[in-house]
């Protein structure tokens, strides 16, 4: 290409077609008069974690207003799952928050037992204690590699991400997938735990909290990690509240609102653990807390494992209206073979009502709300995601820090975008 | 610090109200206030600030289309429930004093579905009334920011009302790739 040729296509690149009058009122009149500039930050960056987009006005190097842009992983879940059975959108719910996609089964079939009505047995509450709290530590996991690769650490990730093929390989055990897993369903979930997983966990749980000392000893008293995340982002808890966070997000500015001990649902209310709570609500004790959470998470799984191994019965509700029979009674049953039929062509009617239903994932509440139509499908499904709250509250938390703050921020308020844009 | 006892959320919202609390729902242990339109965000500000409720934070904002029969006059459902017009727009709000959780509802006719925005009251209301207004078409009055959120600028309708089609792909076989590509808009010149 000819060089005039080149220099003018640049040029055309440079036009921009848009107008400043769009943003007339969301950014500062400085903007609109080009005394402050506007960035660019994604949607490819790799420290926005995913393909989240903001547009910030700096005046130099300092954030002064920040409009985060999403919408790039839309799939529209929410519409789909209209169309589909109660069991048959368990699957669709994986793909939201792919990083903890136990907890948006959960999430979503809480909320369809709610609204049948319908009870799960001790043994499958048991289970999904064991695989929430798996997805919580494999989703810190994620979270600790990414946040510190962010802020120049890179071997943590290393580190974490071969504790996380572990719990992944647990969860292939479980269910057949280390991540798209679908194995708690409506009433309970899939199958019950395989032979060998007993042992696997437990070798897990004696090999873990020794990791999660390395973890700390690799960040906790460095003083370049402490540098970068002590004073920065500061929430103040009043904020938190107005703009509806959870989650560690909320706990970091010493509120302390956790769902499990709340509002317990599966059975939380009889384990014991705490619920760690910053104090300063800046990027640091958001990072105390998710190391903190690991603990505690070992403390239920420890608990919860005692309890798998002295509960047995049924791990999903015996109310073959709503969960398929055993597959040994197909064989023997015709009333089974009816029941099987129905449910994987119709499935089930559940009641022309609404119902709204939180648990806590490790990001924060996942509410799930739900409008039945007296049919097999639901008329509406809206879920309420944490990452969603947690980027819309990003321009006020951000504001007035640097720019190089903006990757620590965005880092310790954990977003997943498919969590974000469903 | 003494903590107020708890009031009751549905008479002090009749006794603040009056006739603008249209109709009290209870389901599976939750507590549904329909309110009028145009004063739920002024109810959700009551229901907020009053000593004996502080439902001090916003969960959730879902809206709900009540499309093609299953409101008004067609309805013959249960005569227990109330549904006047096409779209319910539901804030589910939680009190962390008192840890219970309430639903403020609020039906928009199909013709003019508009009703305030309860930003003022929440800020965490923005980004969940803007994909409401999006995704279902309901306008927020007053509300700061009204670009649309998840669907790109240019989108033509609003993909989460029931009369929007759920769009499928035609899988292309052999036989009849010829004829999904003939009506296809990608670039083939």
């Amino acid at each position: 290409m000819a060089v005039a040729e080149q220099t003018q296509s640049i040029e055309e690149q440079r036009r921009w077609e848009g107008s400043l009058d769009q943003l007339r009122g969301l950014v500062s009149e400085r903007a609109i008069t080009g005394e402050t500039m506007l960035l660019n930050m994604g949607p490819h960056h790799p420290s926005t974690h995913g393909v989240l987009r903001l547009l910030l006005e700096l005046d130099g190097e300092q954030i002064v207003s920040c409009l985060p842009d999403i919408g790039f992983l839309h799939t529209g879940i929410e519409k789909s799952v209209e169309d589909k059975s109660y069991e048959k959108a368990v699957p669709l719910t994986d793909r939201m928050d792919y990083l903890s996609p136990m907890s948006n089964n959960m999430a979503f079939s809480a909320a369809v037992e709610k609204l049948l009505d319908l009870d799960v047995p001790e043994r499958g509450q048991i289970i999904r204690i064991v695989c929430l709290e798996l997805a919580r530590c494999a989703s810190h996991l994620v979270w600790l590699g990414t946040h510190a690769i962010d802020m120049g650490a890179m071997s943590v990730l290393l580190y974490a991400f071969r504790e996380r093929e572990r719990i992944l390989g647990m969860f292939e055990m479980l269910s057949g997938q280390r991540m798209m897993s679908s194995y708690i369903r409506p009433g309970g979930v899939w199958r019950d735990v395989p032979d060998d997983f007993l042992p696997t966990i437990k070798q897990f749980l004696n090999d873990f909290p020794a990791k999660v000392d390395d973890y700390e000893a690799l960040l906790t008293k460095n003083p370049i990690w402490k540098d970068r995340a002590q004073g920065v982002g500061v929430i103040e808890p009043d904020v938190a509240l107005a703009y509806g966070l959870t989650g560690p997000a909320l706990r970091g500015s010493g509120v302390n609102w956790d769902l499990r001990k709340a509002q317990p649902y599966s059975g939380y209310e009889t384990y014991d653990f705490n619920v760690p709570l910053g104090e300063h609500g800046d990027v640091y004790d958001r990072y105390l807390i998710r190391i903190h959470e690991f603990r505690e998470s070992m403390k239920i799984l420890n608990q919860a494992v005692a309890r798998l191994e002295t509960v047995q019965g049924p791990y999903r509700s015996e109310n073959n209206k709503y969960c398929p029979p055993l597959r040994s009674e197909l064989g023997q049953s015709m009333e089974a073979v009816i029941h099987h039929f129905k449910l994987w062509t119709y499935g089930y009617d559940a009641p022309d009502d609404e119902i709204y239903n939180a648990i806590e994932s490790p990001r924060g509440e996942i509410g799930c709300y739900i409008h039945g139509t007296g049919a097999n499908k639901p008329r509406r499904v809206h879920f309420k995601t944490p990452s969603f709250i947690h980027i819309s509250a990003l321009p006020v938390v951000a504001k007035g820090y640097l720019l190089a703050d903006m990757v620590a921020i965005i880092g310790s308020v954990d977003i997943v975008l498919g969590d974000c844009d469903r | 610090m003494e903590i107020p006892a708890a009031r009751d959320p549905v008479d002090a919202a009749r006794e603040a109200f009056g006739d603008a609390v249209l109709h009290v729902k209870e389901f599976r242990g939750e507590t549904t206030i329909v309110v009028e339109a145009l004063r739920a965000a002024e109810a959700l500000d009551f229901l907020r600030v009053t000593s004996g409720l502080v439902y001090n934070m916003l969960s959730d904002v879902s809206a709900v289309d009540y499309y093609p029969n299953d409101y008004g006059d067609s309805f013959d459902g249960d005569e227990s429930d109330y549904r006047p017009e096409r779209f319910g727009v539901s804030y589910h709000i939680l009190s962390m004093l008192y840890n219970r959780r309430l639903r403020v509802k609020a039906f928009v006719a199909e013709d003019d579905p508009r009703l305030p925005t309860a930003t003022v009251v929440w800020p965490a209301a923005n980004w969940l009334e803007r994909e409401i207004a999006d995704m279902m078409g309901i306008v927020f009055e007053g509300h700061p920011d009204q670009r649309r959120l998840l669907m790109p600028d240019d989108w033509y309708g609003h993909p989460h009302r029931r009369d929007y089609p759920l769009g499928k792909e035609t899988v292309a076989f052999s036989f009849n790739v010829d004829e999904i590509h003939e009506h296809k808009p990608f670039a083939k010149d």
